[in-house]
């Protein structure tokens, strides 16, 4: 580095940026300001709404049709880009300012080779063909740790994995040395395990080429643990700019302190207590759970859930955790009766669901309802929320219209909604209180047991800390027991007495929460621990 | 090679299904070609001769006869001999044939290229008056009807502008016509469905990461869009070569063509089932042929349906 001062690689100054709706200017990010220095990381935090991706899209130009910069300025390397036509926007792209995107499953083209799709900018930018091209695509695939690059080129993206994919990305924004790196939610679709090995790739990177990198992030346990510098958002507007220590020591405004106690893995609360084991009755049991697919044509099958078994005392909540294919959902599924296993028991209260046919199947159904991960595709967006949630009562023939209203109004006001949103169509309500609606439909057959499918992921984390909340207080009231299905350890760790760690359909590590999480005996268990950020522990 | 085998066998089963239609809704409709003709009273033929002159055509025979003999003789390839003038169906059909499968082919070419270039173009309009003009003249080219389309290009480019004759044109000459006719309203699903499919392309995540490597315009449609974009107007595209066949029939009537439209014409007015029935055989074949190559087709364009394809 010389001594002379340097100019930030990016300012951003005032940056104003609307949205036209309906022939109507709503305002998505108002004056914002902040600049990276040369290989820092400026984390951009925020919910969603708060803008925090439309900056990012107008730093590199690509704000969606209907968005415009109506104000400020984009500095890159002292020149402002921000009133650049697409054209002039070109030679700045992929050559000076790199995109790492959000979803590495969406973000390379399916019907091009890893090796097309990367060496794309480089034939964009540079004279280089044929087989300095393809040596040069190997060596960056090598750069960014896949094995066996020259095979990786020639495959397509669909043949990769998620983490694979991101690494292929992060390969191609990095292919001519940007100055800026934009990373918009890079880890947000991957696994604990593979999103550490992808941020300390980033990390790398950025000490090695003194890369900057504007870090768009919902999840301030990331930003905290990675960041040299902080700025949260909220509806366009900053709320807290400061560096990364400050923030989290000493945070000024209010918002930035609920984010701070709401962000599971950054807040300090314990795990709660297991049952005394003689208190309760067993309310759920798996056992020995073994689900098998056939695979092609041959005969060999692939065990998506291998002897799997645990049980859970009424009133309180078990967690199964593990990363994507480590056959959680599977396992939820059989216990909610959606799959018969290949062999093994569920029991609920005693009773084998496997061993009931037809009507009895369907009576007994009631006993154990799901939530399920997404709240905008579980909800039926033709239908009121009171038909959503009376649904349930009209399948088993329960009640009249009248005696079904009265229970749909009080499961509403259980769950915490006004009573004025049984009127309403699911797109009228915010993703937390569709899930509210979801929960409220699921208790609304009065269950022995919920089985709650990564319930909380979509959510945003103080919206996620409500629904947790209210989860504790429905099981506190009405005596639930809840199977919590989650990839997210932090979550595990706030809401389950019990665990199960799973891996590839087994139980690697069970036992009550606090002990699986604060002395754990399997390698898998300590690598997936090790894998939650840590702000405590910054690399920086 | 499964796949392929599989695809093979649905066709046969398609053919199968037309022939059978074809020889069903045939034998449904009243009379025949050989009462049409010989009932005839100025032939002075008893009626005893009409059912030995009938007999002689194997049309006397129980329904079943009739069937198992013509689908074994079209196995065989023998298409029979048309009840008007007794010539055999397959002398008619290697006449009519090459002229029909020459327009019919220019005609998709044409529809083709021309809703690349209304999908394209529209994509890469600067301004939204000239991409919502672009975008209409699908709608425009689907309303037109064939015969008015005809008679008006004929009026317009032959008769005033003198730019293409239509009395004893010359080969190329005589084909300009009949092709644009034949090509507009089929190029209209097709562009309609190109885009749709390049609208939706462009709204996936790659194609955001290939603009943030500095992609120009031209450069996104061509390399990122273009092959994602085609494979649904691939299936449209395989779809409307049925529809080709019924339109070829109006073209070469309006443009005094010879060809099997001529031919399917005149066979249907006079009831004369076996060519009837070999034309219908020959477009069901076509068909399936035409759709077989477009299943081959999606393997190649793409990589994710190779490996669906082998597990099939």
């Amino acid at each position: 580095m010389t001594g002379k001062t340097r100019s930030p690689v990016l300012q951003v100054k005032g940056l104003s940026v609307s949205y036209l709706r309906d022939h109507e200017a709503t305002q998505a990010v108002d004056d914002i300001s902040f600049s990276i220095d040369q290989g820092q990381l400026l984390a951009l935090v925020g919910e969603s709404g708060s803008g925090k991706t439309t900056v990012a899209q107008s730093v590199i130009g690509l704000l969606p049709g209907n968005g415009r910069i109506d104000s400020g300025e984009i500095l890159l390397n002292g020149v402002d880009i921000s009133r650049w036509n697409w054209r002039r926007l070109q030679t700045v792209r992929g050559r000076r300012i790199g995109l790492v995107p959000q979803d590495p499953a969406a973000s390379l083209n399916p019907v091009r080779t890893i090796g097309a799709n990367l060496g794309e900018v480089l034939r964009i930018h540079t004279r280089v063909r044929g087989s300095e091209l393809r040596r040069q695509v190997v060596e960056l695939l090598a750069r960014v740790g896949i094995d066996d690059p020259e095979r990786r080129a020639r495959q397509y993206p669909h043949e990769l994995s998620g983490g694979m994919r991101q690494r292929v990305l992060i390969a191609s924004a990095i292919a001519l040395r940007p100055d800026l790196i934009i990373a918009d939610e890079p880890t947000s679709a991957l696994d604990v395990t593979v999103q550490k090995v992808i941020l300390d790739l980033l990390d790398d990177l950025r000490r090695e080429y003194g890369t900057a990198i504007l870090f768009v992030t919902h999840d301030l346990a990331i930003a905290a643990e990675r960041s040299t510098e902080v700025v949260v958002l909220r509806d366009g507007r900053v709320q807290e700019h400061a560096s990364t220590a400050e923030v989290l020591s000493n945070p000024r405004t209010e918002y930035a302190r609920t984010l701070l106690r709401d962000a599971p893995a950054l807040a300090g609360r314990a795990a709660p207590l297991p049952p005394a084991a003689d208190l309760a009755a067993i309310a759920l049991r798996a056992d020995s759970l073994v689900q098998t697919f056939a695979l092609g044509r041959k005969r060999d099958e692939f065990r998506a859930v291998d002897d799997v078994s645990f049980a859970v005392p009424a009133g309180t909540t078990h967690a199964l955790v593990g990363e994507s294919g480590s056959g959680k959902t599977t396992s939820a599924r059989i216990v909610v009766g959606f799959r018969r296993p290949t062999s093994g028991r569920v029991e609920i209260d005693g009773i084998d669901l496997a061993s009931l046919r037809g009507e009895a199947l369907r009576q007994a159904r009631r006993t154990v309802q799901l939530v399920y991960q997404n709240p905008y595709g579980s909800l039926d967006p033709r239908r009121s929320v009171e038909e959503i949630v009376t649904e349930p009562l009209r399948n088993f023939g329960l009640g009249d219209r009248r005696s079904r209203l009265a229970k749909a109004g009080d499961l509403i006001e259980r769950v915490a909604l006004p009573a004025s949103v049984l009127g309403r169509r699911p797109h009228e309500l915010s993703g937390g209180q569709r899930q509210r609606v979801a929960i409220a439909r699921a208790l609304v057959l009065e269950p022995r047991v919920v089985v709650f499918d990564e319930a909380v992921s979509a959510l945003d984390v103080t919206v996620q800390a409500q629904v947790l909340r209210l989860l504790e207080d429905l099981q506190r009231d009405l005596g639930l027991t809840y199977l919590f299905v989650s990839h997210d350890l932090s979550v595990v760790r706030h809401i389950a007495h019990t665990v199960s760690v799973m891996r590839r359909g087994r139980v690697v590590e069970e036992g009550p929460t606090e002990s699986v999480f604060g002395t754990p005996v399997h390698e898998y268990t300590r690598t997936l621990i090790d894998a939650i950020p840590r702000p405590s522990e910054r690399v920086s | 090679m499964g796949y392929l085998l599989k695809r093979a066998g649905q066709g046969a089963i398609v053919l199968w299904a037309a022939f059978t239609v074809a020889f069903i809704l045939l034998q449904a409709l009243p009379g025949d070609a050989i009462m049409n003709r010989f009932l005839n009273p100025d032939l002075g033929l008893t009626s005893e001769q009409i059912s030995q002159l009938r007999q002689s055509y194997g049309v006397g025979a129980p329904l079943w006869q009739q069937y198992f003999h013509s689908a074994w003789a079209f196995l065989t390839g023998d298409l029979g001999n048309s009840l008007e003038d007794g010539t055999p169906v397959r002398l008619l059909i290697e006449g009519a044939l090459p002229s029909t499968a020459v327009l019919a082919a220019f005609g998709l070419l044409f529809a083709i290229l021309l809703a690349l270039a209304v999908a394209f173009l529209s994509a890469l309009a600067p301004f939204a008056w000239l991409r919502n003009l672009l975008q209409s003249l699908p709608s425009l080219f689907i309303a037109v009807p064939v015969f008015w389309l005809g008679i008006m290009l004929i009026q317009i480019l032959s008769f005033k502008l003198r730019l293409v004759s239509i009395i004893n044109p010359g080969p190329v000459e005589g084909l300009v016509l009949p092709v644009a006719t034949l090509a507009i309203p089929l190029s209209a699903p097709l562009a309609q469905v190109l885009v749709r499919s390049i609208d939706e392309t462009l709204l996936s995540p790659f194609i955001t990461v290939a603009a943030a490597k500095g992609a120009s315009r031209v450069r996104l449609l061509v390399h990122e869009v273009a092959r994602n974009a085609v494979l649904p107007a691939v299936t449209v595209a395989g779809l409307l070569f049925g529809e080709l066949i019924g339109s070829a029939i109006v073209t070469e009537t309006v443009y005094g063509r010879v060809g099997l439209g001529r031919i399917t014409e005149a066979a249907v007015k006079a009831q004369d089932a076996p060519v009837v029935e070999a034309v219908v055989l020959i477009s069901a074949i076509v068909f399936v042929v035409v759709n077989l190559i477009v299943d081959l087709l999606y393997p190649l364009l793409d990589a994710r349906l190779r490996t669906r394809a082998a597990a099939i």
